[in-house]
């Protein structure tokens, strides 16, 4: 009873934020006259093939990634909108190490997997110091930071010869060896491979709530996001903590651009998705920094954006979906502060309510009047 | 008619908040022209009253009568209509901007589209001039002082037109020179005529200027006196402000042993300008000791703790049993045996949003039983937290609920719970029962005393001089970051040391 | 009573500077013996370059000034391209900076609404309005575009040109005299031809609005509203001063600013709507803001230094080199003012970064284009972390503010 009585306090700002978006995307829909019935069923067919569902779990893996990365940093309340950068520096630098030094093959990989969350954390860790050692706030940094990482990335690619010509016309790191590969198994569809990085991702998801519910460490961390002057005189070091857990974020987000790399391009191009840091922080608000939930967000925003693929055909924009993800996000901020405020205040009824009677707490104690 | 010279009249106010009366049946009458003061310890309703007559909170009975004339008063606006200003005690200044342009905002001169800065610097530098509160006008506020912050909120006021003028504890922040010229400064406007309320714990600085002074006690007033016909002396009035019919915790006999536990040598915290707010003290406290400190807030009591807990920076030495722990971070001194009681409670010692069980772990999270090693333990922690809840008393549903569902006197016995768990060797404690019921009270007290016999080491800072004096072995009183006197708790009275406090005695 | 800073002593500070940084150019210029340092045409290029990063950054001000702080200018720039391409292609180009403003306007409406009313974090609801906008615009574009004569999914049809200036008896002379690369004249008059060379009008109207925002937050009592609510929203409220509404309507002002900035990318910067237009420039005008110290002079002097690297780049990948000896010579200047200032460690910090770009200008034959890129983002950094400590930002930036609950 009590059980279900949580989940849907945890439901409720998401379902609000999600209905929300439905009714404006189906109010945006009928404004240029298309059906809405027809579009979401369409949807719906072509997104739960095993074809589709196979790729959506192959896009799932990669925005998990990138959530969970942004939620440690959330946990703290550190905005690492940095993780476009550190992904693509990290992917860049994996496959670069990957394609150029011979190993046998397994070992590659996990080199591979190595070289990305170390170079996703230190460059994360550059913002770490500026926000420690300098002062300046990470959202800041780590925007100015993604901008200077498309340099490198283009420099290496273009000007070095780390990347050589891997398709007519598309300069990128050379092609990563069969072994090194990660590119999964066919378990839904007979013609399309489930990423190897999906089970790391879904251990990466073991291991984020293992290490923030279970660990010191992770309490820490809560703490800190929870209450800074708290967590400081119960022991904290908030120093140290905001490096750690931007190092952390920064580990997790060098592993975005892997399930694509090992999975399906073997390569790093410029041509490389660009944009999953974005992703991250939408999916990583509308799960509310839970692993689960965020799975959830990830499976959602992944469908939405593959079995938008037969809206072109239908003559419906596909971009619906982004609005449609955009109104979700927004909304679904909204929800959550609204929700949180009607929790305190509710909660505080209740226990009222139960203590009735026990005592009436009358004391003159200048803690009311502020 | 005696009515109309009051400029302010304030009958039979009352005002609830959830489970506290902030201020019952006030009464007060302000002649006009006068500089009345109001006294009374922390939390005796002052500041709620003041908030009253300034129009930021509304009482729920009574009547609030300017210069004859009852009036309701919605929102500061109101009360800014009809010439009541108030400086707080914590500015309300923008750093970045100018002095002119804190003073004239929301109530601009303009000159065409354009702000007329001139015309207002003339209008301020008039003012300024009569009152002799003159100010750099184009200089930020953040450049300033504290004197001059606080010459810019009386400026503000009377830029307004007020001619009533509300004080809250305006000495609190002020270096002694700094005081003289507000003393002075304030003379000035009460011979131009303006009605000055004054708010005030400090009583030899209240005898200096105040023509009336009126005494609240426990969110009443309990008197009003007038120095310049009467002869009151401080004395007369901590004893008006004290009372004497709150509860005592008893004293017992002594459990003090020669086993030093904390010794402090020198210690001193400096602002990042250079004052000193704990001005290097010496002290020690030994096993099964009790020391109490008395001080008016804001004497350096919150650094002192801070630093003995390693949050702030400090110089001196700190010895802790066979430890010098001055340079270690807070983390290892509490594993070796601190416990705290911080004075902010919400801010300091609780993680609002957040489970009774994991605020439980909240400064143990590295000793069982909430983690072993690099592990959590919520199990054990869960079944802990049930264990203080039941022991003391914590009126909760169940360990579950988020610490901010709790009563401000639960989320305490909570608090004093958990530290008082895990065996500490000292435990710094501030305003322990601050907030929390009569019955609670005597059982935290109990607490603190059984830990004491069992030879705990205390140090004690509280608002309440009896729990100060019953609890402690002895007691030190501090005054702009310095202990000024030693009382002995068996012997002094809560007069005595109201008066060593303020600065208008020595103590026993 | 005097104000501190006389208009006069301004000017002449200005001026100052100007002086040393053409000096500084010319000496660039003539050691790293690359003319185009100091063209017309660079300086043309640099100018329209800086206008749409400028117009973000102004727009940043606005708003942060009332303590919003604003990274959904990006997405309101968005909003901008689209609205001017979209009523540009069918009703000319005042239509389309009408248009643009607008939508950028409403943009930012829905930002004040989340963030002001709602009390919603403003940095993930920025992060949301840029997802919306670029979703919104997308879809939109589609549907408005794919069957319009000369449009596509993702492109506009052409947008008919605005009026430019171009006043060729000062122009021309100085752009001869520029050509002879006598030290520092033709430096300045370089600089000063591009001032007079095919000038939008969008432009004038950015500099006209420079210094109208300049005017209006500094010497108005509505500005001096608005900054208080971005520096101490309490102080305000107790003052009377409704903060909602000053917060609501700089956050308003700044998406029409934003927008506008859309409008020249589609309209001047090219002639379409095209997407992927803005290309982060929203962020970079917010860096400019910060360069700025949120002040409307020091955005538009970061905006044309941003413009003018952006413009060598650009132009020619041989300017590079005369780049990089720019920077150092700056970087190496700073670094001597610091350590004679007593700030050694900062200063010893940048002198190094100085010498470092010195030798790779000196030991390399040919310097990356990607210096270009990434220099004004490594600009604005190393400006907060050495320079922090003059900047003054709101104090109330960012903050969230809610009407009757105390601080």
């Amino acid at each position: 009873m009590t059980k279900i009585r949580k989940l849907l306090d945890v439901l409720t700002a998401p379902m609000l934020a999600i209905t929300f978006s439905l009714i404006v995307t189906a109010l945006i829909l009928a404004a240029f006259g298309a059906n809405i019935f027809e579009v979401f069923s369409k949807m719906y067919d072509y997104g739960t093939s095993t074809r589709s569902l196979t790729l959506i779990t192959n896009t799932a893996t990669t925005y998990y990634l990138s959530a969970v990365a942004v939620a440690i940093g959330f946990k703290m309340n550190i905005f690492n909108i940095g993780v476009n950068g550190q992904y693509r520096l990290a992917a860049m630098t994996a496959g670069a190490v990957a394609g150029w030094i011979s190993m046998p093959g397994p070992l590659a990989a996990v080199v591979a997997i190595l070289v990305a969350m170390f170079i996703g954390a230190l460059w994360a860790g550059v913002a770490a110091w500026l926000k420690v050692a300098r002062g300046i706030s990470e959202v800041i940094s780590t925007i100015m930071l993604n901008f200077i990482a498309i340099g490198i990335i283009s420099y290496v690619i273009v000007q070095t010869n780390i990347g050589t010509e891997v398709k007519v016309n598309v300069r990128g790191t050379p092609k990563i060896q069969e072994g090194a590969r990660l590119a999964g198994y066919a378990l839904i569809d007979p013609k399309v491979k489930i990423y190897g990085f999906f089970f790391i991702a879904i251990a990466v998801g073991i291991i984020y709530w293992v290490v923030l519910n279970r660990t010191r460490f992770g309490y820490d961390l809560r703490a800190s996001g929870l209450s800074p002057s708290a967590a400081t005189a119960s022991g904290v070091n908030s120093k140290r903590m905001t490096i750690y857990a931007m190092l952390a974020s920064g580990a997790i987000a060098g592993l975005v651009g892997l399930p694509d790399l090992l999975g399906k391009e073997f390569s790093y191009t410029l041509n490389f998705p660009a944009n999953y840091g974005f992703t991250g922080i939408a999916i990583a608000l509308l799960g509310r920094n839970n692993p689960i939930g965020i799975a959830f967000g990830a499976l959602l925003w992944a469908f939405l954006d593959v079995s938008s693929q037969i809206l072109d055909l239908e003559g419906v924009p596909r971009e619906i979906v982004t609005i449609m993800q955009g109104v979700i996000v927004l909304s679904v901020v909204v929800a959550y502060e609204l929700v949180r405020r009607n929790r305190v205040k509710t909660q505080q009824q209740n226990v009222g309510k139960a203590l009735a009677g026990a005592h009436a707490n009358v004391s003159t104690s200048s803690e009311g009047s502020k | 008619m005696s009515e109309t010279l009051n400029a302010v009249e304030l009958v039979d106010i009352c005002k609830r908040f959830p489970g506290v009366v902030a201020n019952s049946n006030v009464n007060l009458k302000v002649r006009k022209g006068s500089a009345h003061a109001i006294v009374g310890e922390n939390g005796a309703g002052k500041s709620t009253l003041m908030k009253i007559l300034y129009g930021m909170q509304k009482a729920d009975e009574g009547k609030i009568l300017v210069d004859g004339k009852a009036l309701v008063f919605e929102s500061p606006s109101d009360a800014i209509n009809v010439g009541v200003g108030m400086v707080h005690q914590h500015f309300m200044l923008a750093d970045n901007l100018t002095v002119l342009e804190n003073i004239i905002l929301g109530s601009e001169l303009k000159k065409g589209v354009k702000l007329d800065f001139a015309g207002a610097a003339k209008q301020v530098t008039d003012i300024a001039k009569r009152y002799r509160l003159e100010l750099p006008l184009n200089e930020y506020v953040s450049e300033l002082g504290v004197g001059d912050r606080q010459r810019i909120e009386i400026l503000k006021v009377l830029y307004r037109g007020a001619n009533i003028l509300i004080l809250d504890e305006p000495t609190a922040v002020l270096v002694p020179h700094e005081v003289d010229e507000l003393f002075r400064a304030l003379g000035d406007l009460k011979s131009e005529g303006i009605t000055i309320i004054f708010i005030s714990h400090k009583l030899d600085e209240v005898l200096e200027i105040a023509d009336e002074i009126t005494v609240m006690r426990a969110g009443t007033t309990v008197g009003s006196v007038n120095p310049k016909i009467q002869n009151v002396t401080a004395q007369d009035l901590a004893e008006m402000m004290v009372g004497s019919e709150l509860p005592t915790p008893a004293t017992t006999e002594s459990t003090v042993t020669n086993n030093a536990v904390l010794v402090v040598n020198d210690l001193a915290v400096h602002t990042e300008s250079g004052k000193a707010i704990v001005d290097h003290v010496s002290f020690k406290i030994h096993a099964g000791e009790i020391v109490g400190i008395a001080g008016v807030e804001g004497n350096g009591q919150s650094e002192l703790l801070d630093a003995l807990l390693g949050i702030v920076k400090s110089s001196g030495t700190v010895q802790f049993l066979e430890h010098n722990i001055s340079n270690w971070p807070t983390r290892k001194r509490r594993e070796h045996g601190i416990a705290y009681i911080p004075e902010d409670r919400q801010r300091q010692a609780l993680l609002l949003e957040a489970p009774l069980w994991e605020n439980r772990m909240l400064g143990h999270q590295t000793l069982p039983p909430n983690s072993k090693g690099f592990w959590l333990t919520p199990a054990s922690a869960k079944s802990d937290t049930q264990r203080i809840v039941n022991e003391y008393d914590v009126r909760t549903p169940n360990i579950d609920v988020f610490a901010s569902a709790l009563s401000g006197g639960n989320q305490q016995k909570l608090i004093v719970g958990r530290e008082m768990s895990g065996n500490p060797k000292l435990l710094i404690a501030a305003h322990p029962t601050r907030g929390v019921d009569v019955g609670a009270q005597a059982a935290i007290w109990d607490h603190l005393r059984a830990a004491r016999a069992a030879g705990l080491a205390v140090l004690l800072i509280s608002a309440d001089l009896d729990e100060l004096i019953g609890l402690s072995d002895s007691l030190k009183v501090i005054l702009r970051g310095k202990f000024v006197a030693d009382a002995d708790p068996t012997t002094v009275t809560p007069q005595i040391l109201g008066n060593a406090m303020t600065g208008a005695g020595a103590a026993a | 009573m005097a104000r501190i800073t006389l208009p006069q002593a301004k000017f002449v500070r200005i001026l100052f500077f100007l002086l040393i940084g053409v000096t500084t150019l010319s000496l660039a210029r003539t050691f790293a013996d690359s003319g185009d340092l100091s063209s017309t045409g660079t300086f043309g290029a640099a100018i329209g370059l800086a206008v749409p990063i400028g117009l973000a950054g102004l727009g940043g001000i606005w708003s942060e000034r009332s303590g919003v702080a604003n990274i959904g200018l990006e997405g309101m720039m968005i909003l901008g391209t689209f609205g001017a391409g979209w009523a540009g292609w069918q009703w000319g180009p005042w239509v389309a900076i009408a248009a643009a403003v607008t939508y950028g306007a409403l943009g930012a409406l829905i930002f004040a609404i989340v963030t002001v009313s709602f009390g919603v974090d403003q940095i993930i609801a920025g992060t949301a309005i840029n997802i919306l906008g670029l979703g919104l615009t997308q879809f939109l574009a589609k549907l408005a575009f794919e069957n319009a004569p000369g449009g596509g999914q993702t492109q506009s049809p052409p947008v008919s040109a605005l009026p430019s200036f171009t006043i060729t008896e000062i122009s021309e002379p100085l752009s001869a005299l520029q050509k002879e690369g006598i030290f520092f004249i033709s430096d300045a008059a370089g600089l000063l031809s591009g001032l007079f060379y095919q000038v939008s009008i969008i432009t004038l109207i950015a500099i006209a609005l420079f210094i109208l925002t300049a005017f209006i937050l500094w010497k108005t009592s509505f500005g001096l509203r608005v900054r208080s609510a971005g520096e101490n929203p309490w102080a305000a409220e107790s003052l009377g001063v409704s903060v909602y509404k000053y917060k609501y309507i700089a956050v308003t002002i700044s998406g029409a600013l934003a927008g506008l900035a859309g409008a020249y990318l589609a309209i001047v910067g090219t002639n379409v709507y095209r997407e992927g237009q803005t290309a982060g420039r929203g962020y970079i005008g917010l860096a400019t803001m910060i360069f700025g110290n949120w002040r409307p002079g020091g955005t538009a002097a970061g905006a044309t230094i941003f413009g003018y690297i952006n413009a060598l780049q650009l132009r020619d990948e041989s300017n590079i080199g005369g780049l990089t000896l720019l920077g150092a010579i700056i970087l190496i200047g700073i670094a001597v003012l610091m350590v004679a200032r007593g700030m050694r460690g900062t200063g010893a910090a940048l002198g190094l970064l100085g010498a470092a770009l010195m030798s790779a200008f000196l030991f390399t034959t040919k310097m990356p284009t990607e210096v270009a890129l990434v220099a004004p983002y490594v600009t604005t950094l190393l400006v907060l972390a050495t320079a922090s400590q003059s900047l003054r930002p709101p104090a109330a930036d960012g903050v969230i503010y809610r009407r009757g609950e105390s601080h």
